[in-house]
């Protein structure tokens, strides 16, 4: 797969394995409007996932669309990051991981808007104003869990350290990012950190809560390498499709 | 008993040259909260233009029954309803 | 005036209202025994968009397709936002939703007996689309009349989104029954196992059915339980006809005197014992409800919390 459809699939492959574990939450949320809201927010990842899976099997050329991509790839195929299929866990880590992941799409999104590949730029276009929002709502959420009873500071606390040893990969660039960031196609990743850092940094301080230090760091889901996760949710996920062959559905 | 985050009536405006329409109501525990859930709830297939929410609490209804003084002062009461609980045949007194 | 004779004069406006077809609305007097009874109805109904979430939401991290998928999530969103409007209409008659939580948590309010079934294969969330929703809208139509604005107009928000939940059950079974011969015994056993259960949902024949006549007097209920059951049937045939699947009745056929569809009734026990609490799901949809209201707890309290603290703060800086 050439290089533009490698960084189309991985932003792709983010918002899809994310889109599935937030999926996990409907009919389990804590309140009906959140029920909702987290609907609202996979719905808007699997937009993305869509268009993107569908942009990268076009630039491929060898005839995949979004549904080739998404149910007949095995583990060590998709390139995600570690941190979209990290299980949900409680609600604090949920949203400890959608500060994170959404923070990141931010910025990510806001800076591929001018992007040299038009197809990209639209993609970011509207996805910017999607991840804004829910950008906006796990931070509402950091704010009221971390600075609201004892049991919840506690529990949010627990969820950024869940998440946190997953957070440096998204800033990883490599030999991939560097070409298509010079070409102006791709965004460097590594340009993200500090305006993420402000963000986070800021909704956790006010949140009382405090940024944790892993020693240990996740690493090399761009490179097919997941965590053990990865593989369950792939199976409940691509089983059906799997099972019918050349099915239309 | 669990408590309950306090209630908020949700108006919308989905166009500019229209007024508010009041769409439903919902549960949020703060105004910031309120507005962000009446927008997924409320305005899931268009982009609402405008979306105003106001605590329950915080309306006053004029009666409908102009002819108030017919209108028991018990009526009143929105949001108390004590008839409306099923208690069992054993419980006296209640 | 007395209070008898105030009493009086408040009931016979309200028969004046319920006559004339007009709309009672969350301010006015009301007999006791209407306020009652659309609680229940309103809040049950509430209960079974919440509870059918969860036989739905069973298939969405399956779904064979990313289209699939978000179609269904997007249904699933939806009831989610139906059983708001209905605990907000529910809410305009002086209970709160966590009173109305409280009573289904504890078994004392019911929820459509339907949801009791399991969803076993990827064609039964086109089942549900195709029949259950089918037998919903049938109900709810007439209900968009109902005389208390608040519920009549939380029915028409819900019938314009609820169309698009049926076509999308029958263009799920359509595919299937077009596809491999797998996919079409799929859709066949579904169908085989959803049709009955549908025509349960209209609830006993209307000889055995006690509140009909007083709920039809107040205009909350508009038509029967056997009139709305034959009129699905008489819906759905033909749609099954295209969708080239077989209803499981060998006695269904036409009758041109009547004008209508003959067809077996669905056996009214099996209702009464799922209602019972005696069917395949009832204990699992309700510790899956339990439990998420009770491990939400923390997150509810943290909120109030945090609201609490601010407008503390707003207070003092006043």
């Amino acid at each position: 797969m050439n290089e533009l459809a490698t960084y189309a699939l991985r932003l792709g492959d983010d918002a899809l394995i994310l889109s599935h574990r937030l999926g996990e939450w409907i009919a389990a949320a804590p309140q009906l409007e959140e029920d909702i809201a987290l609907a609202n927010i996979a719905l808007d990842l699997l937009g993305q996932a869509r268009t993107l899976l569908t942009y990268a099997g076009e630039v491929e050329g060898a005839g995949r669309d979004e549904d080739a991509l998404a149910y007949r790839r095995d583990e060590r195929e998709f390139v995600n990051c570690q941190l979209a299929e990290l299980p949900n866990g409680d609600f604090g880590v949920t949203m400890a991981r959608q500060l994170a992941f959404a923070s990141y799409q931010y910025e990510l999104y806001d800076r591929l808007r001018t992007s040299q590949d038009a197809t990209l730029a639209a993609i970011a276009g509207k996805a910017v104003k999607e991840v804004a929002y829910h950008r906006d709502h796990a931070a509402q959420w950091v704010l009221r869990l971390g600075d609201g009873t004892d049991e919840s500071h506690r529990r949010m606390q627990s969820g950024l350290e869940e998440i946190w040893p997953f957070v440096d990969e998204l800033f990883e660039p490599d030999e991939l990012t560097g070409r298509l960031a010079a070409a102006g196609i791709a965004v460097d990743p590594a340009a993200l950190r500090e305006p993420w850092d402000s963000y986070v940094g800021a909704v956790i301080a006010r949140a009382t809560l405090s940024v944790p230090q892993p020693v240990f760091r996740g690493r090399g889901g761009r490179q097919g390498i997941h965590t053990e996760a990865m593989g369950h949710l792939l199976a409940q996920m691509q089983h059906l499709h799997r099972a019918h062959p050349g099915a239309s559905w | 008993m669990s408590r309950d985050w306090p209630l908020w009536e949700v108006f919308v405006r989905s166009r500019r040259g229209l007024s508010h329409i009041h769409v439903g109501s919902l549960h949020a525990p703060d105004a910031e909260m309120a507005v962000r859930n009446a927008r997924d709830v409320y305005t899931r297939r268009n982009e609402g233009v405008s979306i105003w929410v106001v605590p329950s609490a915080a309306i006053t209804a004029s009666s409908p029954d102009e002819k108030d003084s017919f209108f028991d002062p018990a009526a009143d009461k929105a949001y108390r309803h004590p008839t409306f609980y099923e208690i069992p045949d054993e419980v006296r007194h209640l | 005036m007395d209070t008898t004779q105030a009493d009086d004069a408040r009931e016979a406006e309200f028969n004046a209202i319920i006559d004339a077809d007009g709309r009672i609305e969350p301010r006015d007097w009301m007999p006791e025994q209407y306020r009652r009874t659309l609680i229940r109805q309103i809040a049950q109904h509430a209960h079974s968009e919440i509870i059918g979430m969860q036989p739905e939401g069973n298939w969405i991290t399956r779904a064979p397709s990313l289209k699939r998928k978000a179609i269904l999530m997007a249904k699933v969103q939806d009831e989610a936002g139906h059983g708001m409007y209905l605990y907000s209409a529910a809410e305009t008659l002086g209970v709160s939703r966590d009173e109305l939580l409280d009573l289904l948590h504890a078994g004392k309010q019911k929820y459509s007996s339907i949801f009791n079934y399991p969803t076993l294969t990827w064609a039964d969330i086109g089942a549900i689309g195709w029949l259950v929703d089918g037998a919903a809208i049938t109900n709810q139509v007439p209900l968009c009349r109902c005389s208390y604005g608040p519920y009549g107009r939380a029915m028409v928000r819900i019938c314009k989104e609820e169309s698009f939940h049926q076509r999308q059950g029958f263009e799920l079974l359509l595919t299937l029954s077009r596809g491999s011969e797998a996919q079409k015994a799929m859709a066949q056993d579904a169908v085989d196992r959803w049709w009955y259960p549908s025509l349960a949902m209209f609830g006993p024949p209307d000889d055995a059915s006690t509140h009909t006549e007083q709920s039809m007097r107040w205009g909350i209920k508009r038509f029967t339980n056997d009139e709305l059951r034959q009129k699905f049937v008489d819906m759905t045939v033909p749609q099954s006809e295209v969708l080239g699947l077989r209803l499981p009745d060998p006695d269904l056929r036409w009758n041109a005197e009547r004008g209508h569809y003959d067809f077996t009734q669905p056996d009214f026990d099996e209702l009464f014992r799922v209602i019972k609490g005696d069917g395949p799901c009832n204990r699992q949809r309700m510790a899956h409800k339990v439990a998420a209201h009770e491990n939400g707890a923390w997150v509810r309290e943290a909120a109030e919390a945090y609201a609490a603290k601010r407008s503390a703060e707003q207070e003092v800086a006043a």
